[in-house]
């Protein structure tokens, strides 16, 4: 298994909807192509908001992992 | 669903202002341009001396629905100002005031928050949102 390398993190752990959206994409934004950034959301509709975000804007998900009330998404930079 | 999203706002109570702002940050996050069309009670509250003031909720908020919304603030939601201007960093998004009702109001462009970036009438409005839906809040 290979280690990513994450550029940023984005916690928007207790933040509401869209903040967590929000936050991320001023964040991958100020990042280079390719760039990795790690988000960590407590908001339930975190899971097909990010799913639907990535699909709309060409950023890709790779990775997806649920911890208790905290969903963790690691996010490729178009 | 091509075009930008057009949002006509009426009310002036937090929650649908809250509500409005979501669904333009969250168009905002989606490259999809938002032309926000402020009318009535609505721009009322978009006044620079009021614009961070408590602006109650809608009457079918009753008062299990404020205590509702106090937990969600009091748990750290976003202003639905702050929010505006976060989606305003992020995106295309163009807020205007209505002319009518600005004289409805007597008010100025300089009596309204920087968050308002100018004075149009519906017709301008209508041109602005092209094939793009329409919403009225």
């Amino acid at each position: 298994m290979n280690v990513l390398e994450i550029a940023a993190k984005v916690d928007a752990r207790g933040l509401s909807c869209p903040m967590p959206i929000v936050r991320t994409a001023q964040t991958i934004r100020s990042l280079e192509s390719g760039a990795i950034v790690e988000v960590l959301a407590t908001d339930p509709g975190s899971l097909k908001d990010f799913k639907a975000w990535c699909r709309s804007t060409g950023n890709e998900l790779l990775e997806q992992t649920t911890d208790g009330p905290v969903h963790r998404f690691v996010i490729r930079r178009k | 669903m091509d075009g930008p999203l057009n949002l006509v706002l009426f009310s002036g109570t937090d929650d649908k202002l809250q509500a409005a702002a979501v669904l333009t940050a969250g168009a905002a996050a989606l490259g999809k341009p938002v032309n926000v069309f402020l009318q009535y009670w609505a721009l009322d509250a978009f006044k620079r001396e009021r614009i961070e003031r408590d602006h109650g909720l809608a009457p079918e908020a009753g008062a299990e629905g404020r205590r509702h919304v106090d937990a969600l603030r009091s748990a750290g939601q976003v202003s639905w100002a702050e929010t505006f201007r976060q989606a305003k960093d992020l995106g295309t998004v163009d807020i205007e005031a209505c002319s009518l009702s600005m004289d409805l109001l007597g008010v100025e462009q300089s009596d309204l928050d920087p968050l308002v970036d100018g004075v149009e009438g519906v017709t301008a409005f209508y041109l602005n949102a092209g094939e793009g839906q329409v919403v009225f809040i």
